[in-house]
């Protein structure tokens, strides 16, 4: 379970969360959305401690975060971006996380198949694509059968066979009682996976609920125009 | 720090392929090679490879930290959701990228040494001093870039830094020395000179170097100061412990703003 309380978070004289309080359950997938520059990666990066806390408290199953790492043990953490050393294949970056993990058992590399990433394993990865290297990220994010998942915009480069593959692995996952926090802009892969919303606007949390719970308070079938009256609803 | 050797191993297994440090360790190969075909005598190469090696090797560590640094971003982000703590990655970083770097130089300018270098009793000193103070600079100004990028978030801004900082330390700072001495004659610019040379790391390499040489005439303004006032052994102890100040404070400073990044 993740808390998060009267989190703020400032980037110098600039404010992207102001006053965040969520709750998010064990076994919950939980979309994070909201316009661009709303302060979803800065959520996410929050409570993997990238982004440090200064205001507020952030709690994961009941540890308060502080520079202590270990919790990060159970998180498996797919970025928007990402760009790996130049030189070096796939295979020896997963060796080199399993090696800093101290893990090498229990490993979930189904999605290398799955994902159709077998013959590009040993290919430097200054060599691959951009689609390539966020199938990477995402085996790297399955790969220690983590407690939890924070994607973000997971789906954003892949092609639509990739995709619903890795759709389906977040299912399959969370059906298993995996915890999984996403962010995306496609609200019908929202409407598809996740059950639970939290709408960020201009750094403060606007909505948080059921999808299907959104849909009813603005009387709409489908989450994108739902999720536009919200937006439009909160300009007027 | 057993994470921090793990990071760097395999970041020296990304770098030892990487085409930059295969030009750099020609350079130095190429360099050696001439000079002892073209010179001949150790002493003299020892002394011109000196000056080589104290423009390049602060440059080109300056510059290939702070690339390595902002094209490594996204990776760092990557460790760092990991179950591993800042202050190991950093220290695996600041190793793993000194590491191939020092390797590529005592590879470059050993292998001709040990072929067509005739190596005395004598000199072998010297040339251990060199080989020696070349690693710890390349270490200082390894951390100097990494310090650097740490603190700024534009890249073309880090590298504008790291540049202006190679400038004042090893072209400035030798006009500047040689202004004050035309300029200030007439005083006693011993200790001002000293604390000029404290505060700059290429030039305590030099005057270490020359130092364990005993060749006055090849010594500068500063090394002679440095030989006047303490005397060669002091001396080389004195500039030695700078050098060694030099490279736990850069190190240091990286690792404070490292530790209070956000990313």
């Amino acid at each position: 379970m993740i808390e998060v309380k009267g989190f703020s978070k400032k980037y110098g004289k600039l404010t992207v969360l102001k006053d965040v309080n969520l709750r998010i359950e064990e076994g919950s997938i939980t979309a994070v959305v909201g316009p661009n520059g709303s302060g979803k990666t800065t959520l996410i990066k929050s409570m993997l401690g990238l982004a440090l806390i200064e205001e507020g408290e952030i709690r994961i199953n009941n540890h308060a975060l502080n520079s202590e790492c270990s919790y990060r043990r159970d998180i498996g953490y797919m970025p928007q971006l990402s760009r790996y050393p130049d030189n070096l294949s796939t295979r020896e970056l997963l060796d080199m996380l399993k090696d800093l993990r101290n893990t090498r058992e229990d490993l979930d590399e189904e999605l290398i198949e799955k994902l159709d990433m077998v013959k590009e394993m040993d290919k430097p990865t200054r060599n691959l694509s951009g689609g390539t290297r966020q199938k990477v990220s995402a085996i790297i994010a399955f790969l220690f059968s983590p407690k939890l998942l924070m994607l973000d915009e997971p789906t954003a480069a892949l092609d639509p066979v990739s995709s619903s593959y890795l759709k389906d692995k977040i299912i399959k996952e969370n059906n298993r009682g995996k915890t999984i926090i996403l962010t995306s802009h496609n609200m019908n892969e929202i409407d598809e996976l996740s059950k639970n919303i939290i709408f960020l606007l201009e750094g403060r949390v606007f909505f948080e609920g059921m999808v299907d719970e959104l849909k009813k308070l603005t009387g709409q079938e489908n989450l994108e125009r739902a999720v536009a009256n919200l937006m439009k609803g909160s300009v007027s | 720090m057993n994470v921090s050797i793990k990071i760097s191993r395999y970041q020296l297994r990304d770098l030892l392929r990487s085409k930059v440090l295969i030009i750099y360790t020609a350079f130095f190969f190429l360099v050696t090679y001439c000079l002892f075909r073209f010179v001949g005598d150790t002493s003299k190469v020892v002394v011109s490879l000196m000056n080589i090696i104290l423009i390049i090797i602060p440059l080109i560590s300056i510059i290939f930290g702070t690339t390595y640094y902002y094209n490594s971003r996204e990776f760092i982000v990557l460790l760092l959701a990991q179950p591993i703590n800042r202050s190991s990655l950093f220290t695996g970083m600041c190793i793993g990228v000194s590491l191939p770097l020092i390797m590529g130089f005592l590879a470059g300018v050993g292998i001709p040494l040990v072929i067509w270098g005739a190596v005395t009793l004598h000199d072998i000193d010297t040339v251990l001093m060199l080989l020696f103070s070349g690693a710890l600079l390349t270490f200082i100004f390894v951390a100097m870039a990494f310090f650097i990028s740490v603190a700024n978030e534009d890249k073309l801004r880090g590298l504008g830094i790291s540049l202006l900082l190679w400038l004042l330390l090893s072209v400035v700072y030798d006009g500047l020395v040689m202004l004050a001495v035309v300029l200030f004659a007439d005083y006693p610019l011993e200790t001002p000179l000293i604390v000029l040379s404290i505060l700059n790391p290429i030039d305590l390499a030099r005057v270490l170097i020359l130092l364990k040489f005993d060749i006055s005439a090849l010594m500068g303004y500063t090394g002679a100061v440095f030989q006047k006032f303490f005397g060669s052994s002091f001396g080389m102890l004195i500039s030695l412990i700078s050098l060694t100040f030099w490279a736990a404070i850069s190190f240091a400073m990286g690792m404070k703003f490292f530790k209070n990044k956000d990313f």
